[in-house]
């Protein structure tokens, strides 16, 4: 049970690749933290960092209240469960869990009684004698899990753990890994490309680019208050919309009372409606209509600009592809942003 | 197992094609080896006018030769030697290079080396480093207390055949140990380490396992090695002396034949060694098999 401070963290390598820079998280005992972004935006950087396996170039960094900078990964008291699992090939599944507990030197009844007790958790508890290549994607992952859990530690530290299973794998895992995680109120940090993925599982989102903190904010927060353009169409799906307010300027339809500044113009696809109504209005052709079971996607081409705007509605819409069509959506709905800074207008 | 099928158009093309090999084999292989099983039951007078069919006569002679059962401790002895040092020595280095980033090509390099020179030439070399009167070691050596001299002493001329073996194969060993060690994956050792092992334990509990289907194979490389692949370094270092204590199996195959002009009994021993290679070659694939995939 640990606290985990972060102050200033940054990560230079050597020839001057600047992977993580100057960021500062304070996490609370028992948080699910998740770090998001696009490939190469320092969030794996960011966890090895934490776990000892990358140096920190410059910062502090805290785990339980201890400045754990020049500590060994051994000594930080975390345990790591990896993309690819990293399970031992020459141990049974025993073994794979209770290496880390012998080399703490605890006593061999203590190992075995941890031992059972995470095999049970993760109903693995038939497969202990063999070895990692007798077992299938997912018992491999459970496995993974398994050696984190036995350590007991202060923190779990995730590297994109479901990435390699399939998909309706992916979705039980999830949900096991965080109803494991609320009852055991281990302090974790989780790192995801996969924006569902964040949204469902943290109690706190942050989301990384460039090696920088974008925002960071609970999934809900993100998602209907998103700080930067990029954030505003990394974080939901289908992304968000982005207008230039040039474009509906030309066109007068311009939402009259927006703030100064305003040049772009974010609005989700989910409060976009069809038909006219107040805020904002836009008209186009339907370009596609995408069915996907309990909703619909139609992407409309826009008047004038050709901009495909996505819009979600419930069900089948009754529209035909390269039918005209007025959209609008209701101005509390709309998200200002600037362009020059990336950031909203306040 | 998928397997292809290629059909020829030609009955007598894929005969062709396979014809070189199989000429090669009977010409290097099949008839020498024929001619040595034959030989092996024949006797010859010293003048070479007379031989005799004796059937297995050669072989009993051998089993009840002193000399010979102690060639085969020698052959033991050697070969174990060479093996535990050339890989002991060649798994540090693949370490401590697999290590390095920047410099990793440059060692490599300088460790093949020696793999390309020739066995005698080698020989030639360790000749000089320890000859007793002029070699740099000896002189070295004196300055510690020790009087080396290979020519006089077993323990030393053993010493110095097993030295100048491993060393020619310590570039071969080396390849394939780093070859082994960078195939063994970065989160494997990063999980170890937040699992608490330290840089040692790490090595013993996680990497030499990893690596011993390459340690298993090198095992036997380098036995075939020392048994048979080392007579231009006995020739060249000590010439199975003194008083036959470096004379190891194939080196008296060569005395005996060659220089006793016993013709019988040397090609009895070459048979013998034919039977251990092809044993060590069975034990290798069969263990090879099983193991190669943890």
């Amino acid at each position: 049970m640990a606290r985990i401070v972060m102050e200033a963290l940054s990560k230079v390598y050597p020839g001057g690749v600047q992977a993580v820079s100057d960021v500062s998280l304070d996490i609370a005992d028992g948080e699910m933290i998740v770090l998001v972004g696009p490939s190469g935006c320092g969030k794996s950087t960011l966890l090895r960092m934490v776990a000892g396996l990358e140096r920190i170039s410059s910062g502090t960094l805290s785990i339980g209240d201890r400045v754990v900078n020049d500590l060994e990964p051994a000594q930080r008291d975390i345990a790591m469960v990896f993309q690819n699992y990293a399970l031992y090939p020459h141990m049974t599944v025993y073994n794979n869990l209770a290496y880390g507990l012998r080399n703490q030197g605890i006593a061999r009844p203590e190992i075995d009684r941890r031992v059972q007790e995470a095999a049970g958790m993760l109903q693995i508890a038939d497969y202990l004698d063999r070895k990692p290549r007798a077992l299938s994607g997912g018992q491999r992952q459970r496995v993974a899990m398994g050696r984190a859990l036995v350590r007991e530690p202060a923190a779990f530290l995730f590297d994109e753990p479901l990435s390699n299973l399939d998909a309706k794998l992916r979705v039980q895992m999830r949900v096991e890994i965080r109803q494991l995680q609320k009852r055991l109120g281990t302090t974790s940090l989780y790192v995801t490309h996969d924006q569902l993925e964040a949204l469902t599982m943290a109690d706190r989102l942050v989301v990384l680019n460039g090696g920088r903190i974008e925002q960071v904010g609970t999934p809900m927060e993100l998602y209907h208050r998103p700080e930067t353009v990029f954030v505003a169409g990394f974080i939901g799906s289908p992304a968000m919309n982005m207008i230039d307010m040039a474009y509906l300027r030309d066109r007068g339809a311009a939402p009259g009372t927006l703030p100064t500044g305003t040049d772009l113009l974010g609005v989700r696809p989910d409060d976009l409606r069809l038909g006219d109504g107040d805020g904002l209005v836009l008209s186009g052709t339907v370009a596609l209509l995408e069915p996907a079971g309990a909703e619909s996607h139609v992407y409309v081409a826009l008047d004038g600009s050709g901009q495909v705007v996505t819009v979600r509605v419930p069900g089948l819409p009754d529209v035909t592809e390269g039918g005209v069509l007025t959209l609008s959506a209701p101005l509390s709905a709309l998200h200002p942003f600037n362009s020059a800074s990336g950031r909203r207008v306040q | 197992m998928q397997t292809k099928r290629m059909t020829f158009t030609s009955r007598w093309l894929p005969y062709v094609l396979l014809a070189p090999q199989v000429i090669i084999t009977l010409i290097f292989f099949v008839w020498p080896a024929s001619q040595a099983l034959w030989q092996s039951m024949l006797r010859q007078d010293p003048f070479g006018l007379r031989t005799t069919f004796v059937w297995f006569r050669n072989f009993e002679r051998l089993f009840a030769d002193p000399n010979y059962l102690a060639s085969m401790k020698t052959t033991a002895i050697f070969a174990v030697g060479t093996t535990l040092l050339s890989l002991s020595l060649s798994l540090l280095f693949a370490v401590m290079v697999n290590r390095m980033i920047r410099s990793r090509d440059l060692y490599t390099t300088f460790l093949v080396w020696p793999y390309a020179v020739a066995p005698a030439v080698a020989g030639v070399l360790w000749w000089f480093i320890f000859n007793p009167s002029v070699g740099i070691l000896p002189y070295m050596l004196e300055m510690l207390g020790y009087d080396w001299n290979h020519r006089l002493h077993a323990g030393d001329a053993m010493a110095l055949v097993i030295l100048a073996a491993a060393w020619k194969q310590i570039s071969y060993n080396f390849l394939f140990f780093l070859a082994g060690l960078q195939s063994i994956p970065q989160s494997l050792i990063e999980a170890a380490a937040i699992d608490g092992a330290g840089r040692t334990k790490r090595f013993w509990t996680i990497i030499f396992p990893l690596l011993s289907p390459t340690t298993f194979f090198l095992m036997v490389v380098n036995i075939v090695y020392a048994m048979f692949d080392t007579f231009g370094v006995i020739h060249a270092t000590t010439a199975g002396g003194p008083a036959q204590a470096t004379n190891i199996l194939v080196y008296k195959v060569y005395r005996d034949g060659f220089i006793g002009n016993n013709l019988g009994s040397s090609a009895a021993q070459s048979v013998i060694l034919m039977g251990i290679v092809i044993v060590l070659t069975v034990v290798q694939f069969r263990w090879i098999e099983r193991r190669v995939n943890y």
